[in-house]
């Protein structure tokens, strides 16, 4: 019986030849991850341990990305508390303020995630990196704590389902709209405990952007980690960003899946999650009429260079809405600039939207748009949960940038077909 | 043994709800706990005593890796969660910070709100004591146990470490 990628990379790192599905093993990590949220209780449990240091100063990255620039003065002291703990600790991988991220934006392009890696990180959307095919998780702060110690996790290993993608995606569909049918069509659950692993003859249609951005959202379908065969595209994005050592896994030809599910990239249509769960999808022309109040765009799952390009595409020439907030966050520093040197900002600007800072700020209702009671947002985040971006009583729409920016020129949600003639 | 009132909710209770964002920038357990469920169920904390057990559908604690949201309900007086299913980072949380948590889909559709149960931990049983019935639910591998006598992760890794 074979093995799906998941498992051989796990396997290696366990130090095992091979490993099924359900066994519970140790692997050794190639990066613990964590921002300003959730490391702060890393610190504290990592302080109980009594561990003179972290097991490797290179391989731990801390990025304070939430609630900064610090919001209040508590999300002050917490940031605090991390950077005094990476310059004490002499944590190589710590991004200041000014030269940061938003953390799944930021490690790739750093270098610091490559295919066949084994990532644990204390944010749920850790599971990026499998972009990269990479073994990349999210854990909480008690793992993170144990992993900065040890250099080692526990993980059971994981069942697979596998989308095998075929086709090429139409004008303005994107990664975003890919992950949103797939969610859709499988249920926040519907990958629980498992790996998704993708595929096939489609992939090579897809952009690392696009990949980054299905492999962020496998969480919300359930899924332990999202993963994605490495191809030229791959180890192109890997060479320019990376100098580490890399190794290509693939499945074994006779792998095991729960399911195999087929996804033809050519039928899929834009689509929008409508409010409280990433799985209650509709295709645009199914979206009906939803005057909305403000625009995000941004996060880790939509701040991307390609993100902004095709924002920039809808928004050049034309105003947002009279009644409509638009904000606009570039995922990272690199990203800002070069969306800045490719005249994107300016378009921004002009519309009459926001520009901010990397920041994760409104995806988790932290600062930098918080809605109010009543109120709608159309955003390129990843998660419309009651709350989420503010007042219990406010509404999120997940969609892509295209989407984002053509509902902030209209005011309601549409296609970026209806403004871009 | 656990014993205690039920608390029911339904399917996908997120971490958004059990702990909302707005709370992170503390992660005191007591803080975290006053606000405990605040956005599915604003009464909850006004009525939770401490040793009440959860009982909710599927797929708990899905979204964000937040430990805050085990710590708060541990810090709001729950003493166990059972569930058709958690979301697997919930899941190794609760466990890592030494909340005892059991799947067992019979038990989390038939138990109602107010019931008493009890539940064994070591060997997954779940008595339902107003209306008789037991359940038998998924008890933990043995792997997990060990972290569970060792009252979480951080114990287990020092004694791992030989420092404890």
């Amino acid at each position: 019986m074979g093995m799906t990628m998941t498992q051989k990379i796990l396997a290696a790192h366990a130090g095992l030849d091979k490993v099924e599905a359900g066994q519970l093993i140790m692997a050794d990590l190639d990066l613990v991850l964590g921002n300003d949220v959730t490391t702060p209780v890393a610190i504290k449990e990592f302080n109980k341990i009594g561990a003179d240091g972290v097991f490797d100063k290179n391989k731990v990255a801390i990025v304070p990305d939430h609630f900064t620039p610090n919001k209040d003065i508590k999300s002050a002291q917490q940031c605090r508390l991390i950077r005094e703990f990476a310059h004490h600790k002499e944590i190589a991988n710590y991004f200041e303020i000014g030269r940061m991220g938003i953390e799944h934006a930021l490690i790739p392009e750093q270098g610091l995630a490559v295919p066949g890696d084994v990532i644990i990180g204390a944010d749920s959307h850790t599971c990026t990196y499998g972009a990269l095919g990479a073994f990349s998780t999210g854990v909480g702060s008690t793992d993170m704590a144990a992993g900065m110690a040890l250099g080692k996790c526990w993980f059971k290993v994981p069942e697979a389902i596998r989308f095998n993608l075929t086709g090429k995606l139409q004008p303005w569909v994107s990664g975003k709209d890919v992950i949103l049918h797939i969610i859709g069509k499988i249920g926040v659950d519907g990958a629980l405990y498992q790996s998704m692993e993708f595929g096939g003859e489609g992939l090579a249609s897809l952009s690392m952007d696009d990949r980054f951005t299905i492999a962020n959202m496998a969480i919300e379908a359930g899924a332990k980690n999202g993963i994605f065969e490495v191809d030229q595209q791959t180890l192109d994005y890997v060479k320019e960003h990376s100098t580490k050592e890399y190794k290509v896994y693939s499945a074994d030809e006779d792998a095991v899946y729960t399911r195999v599910i087929d996804v033809n990239l050519s039928e899929i249509k834009l689509t929008v999650a409508f409010p409280h769960q990433p799985d209650n999808t509709r295709t645009i022309d199914q979206a009906g009429d939803i005057a909305i109040d403000q625009v995000v765009i941004g996060s880790c799952t939509n701040g991307r260079i390609e993100d902004l390009r095709a924002a920039a595409r809808v928004l050049k020439g034309r105003k947002v809405h009279p009644r409509v907030r638009t904000i606009i966050f570039p995922a990272t520093q690199k990203i800002y600039l070069q969306a800045m040197k490719e005249g994107l900002l300016e378009i921004f600007i002009e519309a009459g939207a926001a520009v901010s800072t990397p920041t994760c700020g409104p995806c988790l209702g932290g600062h930098m748009g918080i809605l109010a009671k009543g109120e709608r947002a159309v955003a390129t985040t990843n998660r419309n949960f009651v709350g989420r971006m503010g007042h219990p009583e406010s509404e999120v729409y997940l969609a892509s940038p295209a989407v984002a920016a053509a509902s902030a020129v209209t005011g309601r949600i549409s296609s970026p077909e209806e403004v871009v003639l | 043994m656990i014993k205690g009132k039920v608390i029911k909710y339904g399917n996908n209770v997120d971490t958004d709800v059990i702990i909302p964002a707005r709370y992170l920038n503390t992660s005191d357990p007591a803080e975290l706990a006053r606000h405990c469920m605040e956005d599915l169920d604003p009464t909850f904390v006004g009525r939770v005593n401490a040793g009440d057990v959860m009982v909710a559908g599927r797929n708990f604690g899905c979204g964000s890796s937040r430990e805050h949201a085990p710590i708060a309900l541990k810090a709001s007086g729950i003493s166990c969660i059972i569930a058709e299913t958690f979301a697997r980072i919930f899941y190794r949380n609760a466990i890592n910070i030494g909340l005892p948590i059991l799947e067992c889909p019979l038990a989390a559709q038939e138990i109602s709100e107010g019931d008493e149960v009890s539940v064994d931990v070591n060997t997954g049983i779940i008595t339902n004591h107003t209306t008789g019935k037991v359940y038998q639910g998924e008890p933990f591998p043995e792997f997990m146990q060990q972290i569970i006598k060792s009252e979480g992760l951080i114990n287990y890794v020092r004694e791992r470490m030989g420092q404890k």
